[in-house]
């Protein structure tokens, strides 16, 4: 492989770079670093998808204060998942809550404690964007007759998700590199595989140079996608 | 057909309403007037419910609105409401504006809800703006639309709340314009206003309210050219001069 590409460039700075250890290291593992990122991106798609629901649920269940058992539970769950690191969260749920519900694996383990925390900050996102709809929304729809879950739904729902978009690409990105410590159960994603790979060729600046790039390949992407809604829904 | 009974209402350590009665019949128009915080607004607030009376009783037709077992949608449903600010939904087209509550409330099919948008735009002199996002709309037409919306429900009682207020001067007449045609229609109405000319043309009765209270309260002709509270000569010395 190595010798066909310089063939083909025929230039002495790739055959340089060529006998460089700490590179073939990472040609040698190039495969393996995109498993990782996949696996990376996996958990966090997960994630937020699963803590968007959470997070509309007990952003709504916040808002409806009058209805006190509800909101008691959901500021106990967006209080606790908000106030805990997200590495102690992992570790609790890993060995101390999931074994309880019989067969699970480090993947489930690590997809249900981001979901969980990725919840909790949804609900805020979500509970500040219905907020910053116009009260008199709320008012007219209601004063036409329709109740206030209709009135959400059709109203101030549909007002709300452009004031939350951007911060939930904020939270995608910020969960994207939190699931680097989901690697501590053994989850081969992006970061345990750079463990591995580091473990077995003692090339540190190589193969965590390496990580923190693909990290950074795949926020800036999300970051640059977020700039794009944002214009998107500027001029709607 | 609406009856307010006694009612107070508070926000927090402030009293806006210090026990407020009074009586609108079915096809009556009635102006409000006041100084700004007299809690005219409240009033009307309340009789929709938008906002609670700490005491004191609602009726619309003979329905006690400050009874929880009573389902304040249905009500709403025939007490329609327009607003200072319009409040227009400004993710939905004017059609959709109007049409949203009809089928979501009424169950009307899409094409009825449209056909009585159609009409109800007619009236209002907008048809040309049914496609129209409110953010492209006049304040005047704003409130022409919000007009609209209010009466697709086909309500019984129609609630204003300084609905001029925000407007430009030059797009109050529009406005008048269809709120006097719906008074001569026989719509009962309820309206909070600073429009004296208008309160005294197309009013069949005006209260006058300052500090929580109804001060005074007759036919226009009465209120405007002899009122009896000096509170009201004040109110009025100042307002008409201007």
């Amino acid at each position: 492989m190595a010798e066909h590409m310089s063939v083909v460039l025929g230039s002495t700075a790739i055959q340089n770079l060529m006998d460089i250890h700490g590179f073939q290291v990472l040609s040698s593992n190039f495969s393996s670093f995109l498993w990782g990122a996949l696996m990376t991106l996996e958990i966090t798609a997960l994630a937020v998808a699963f803590g968007m629901v959470l997070g509309l649920l007990f952003g709504l269940l916040k808002l409806a204060q009058h209805i006190k058992i509800t909101y008691a539970l959901a500021t106990i769950y967006i209080d606790f998942f908000r106030g805990t690191p997200l590495f102690v969260q992992i570790l609790l749920l890993h060995f101390g809550i999931l074994p309880w519900f019989g067969d699970y694996t480090t993947f489930t383990s690590a997809v249900v404690a981001c979901t969980l925390n990725s919840g909790a900050y949804i609900a805020e996102i979500v509970r500040a964007g219905i907020q910053a709809v116009d009260h008199g929304q709320m008012e007219a729809g209601r004063s036409l007759g329709m109740n206030y879950r209709r009135t959400m739904w059709y109203i101030i729902l549909p007002q709300a998700y452009k004031v939350v978009i951007p911060p939930l690409i904020n939270e995608f990105i910020a969960m994207l590199k939190d699931t680097s410590l989901v690697s501590i159960i053994g989850v081969s994603e992006l970061t345990l595989r750079g463990k591995l790979i580091y473990a077995s060729s003692y090339e540190p600046a190589w193969v965590w140079g390496a990580v923190a790039i693909m990290y950074f390949i795949m926020t800036k992407v999300l970051a640059l996608f977020g700039d794009y809604m944002e214009r998107r829904l500027a001029t709607e | 057909m609406i009856d307010v009974r006694n009612i107070h209402k508070s926000f927090g350590a402030l009293e806006v309403l210090k026990g407020v009665s009074c009586h609108i019949a079915p096809r009556e128009v009635v102006c409000v007037i006041g100084p700004s915080g007299s809690g005219k607004s409240t009033l009307l607030r309340c009789v929709n419910q938008l906002e609670k009376v700490n005491s004191g009783h609602i009726y619309i037709d003979g329905e006690d609105l400050t009874d929880s077992r009573v389902n304040i949608d249905t009500v709403r449903q025939q007490v329609g409401m327009v607003f200072q600010h319009f409040n227009l939904f400004p993710h939905k087209t004017t059609l959709q504006n109007i049409t949203l509550a009809p089928i979501k409330v009424l169950g009307l099919s899409k094409s009825e809800a449209k056909e009585r948008a159609m009409i109800l735009l007619g009236k209002v002199g907008l048809v040309d703006k049914a496609e129209v996002c409110p953010n492209k709309l006049s304040g005047g037409q704003k409130q022409r639309v919000a007009i609209a919306r209010a009466l697709a429900m086909q309500p019984k009682v129609m609630l204003f709340d300084e609905p001029t207020s925000a407007l430009d001067p030059e797009m109050v007449g529009e406005v008048l314009e269809v709120m006097r045609d719906l008074a001569h229609e026989g719509m009962t109405m309820m309206i909070v206003t600073h429009e004296m000319g208008f309160a005294r043309e197309v009013g069949h009765r005006v209260l006058f309210m300052d500090e929580g209270v109804i001060v005074e309260e007759g036919t226009p002709a009465r209120i405007f050219d002899a009122p009896q509270n000096p509170r009201t000569q004040l109110f009025l010395s100042k307002v008409l001069r201007a």
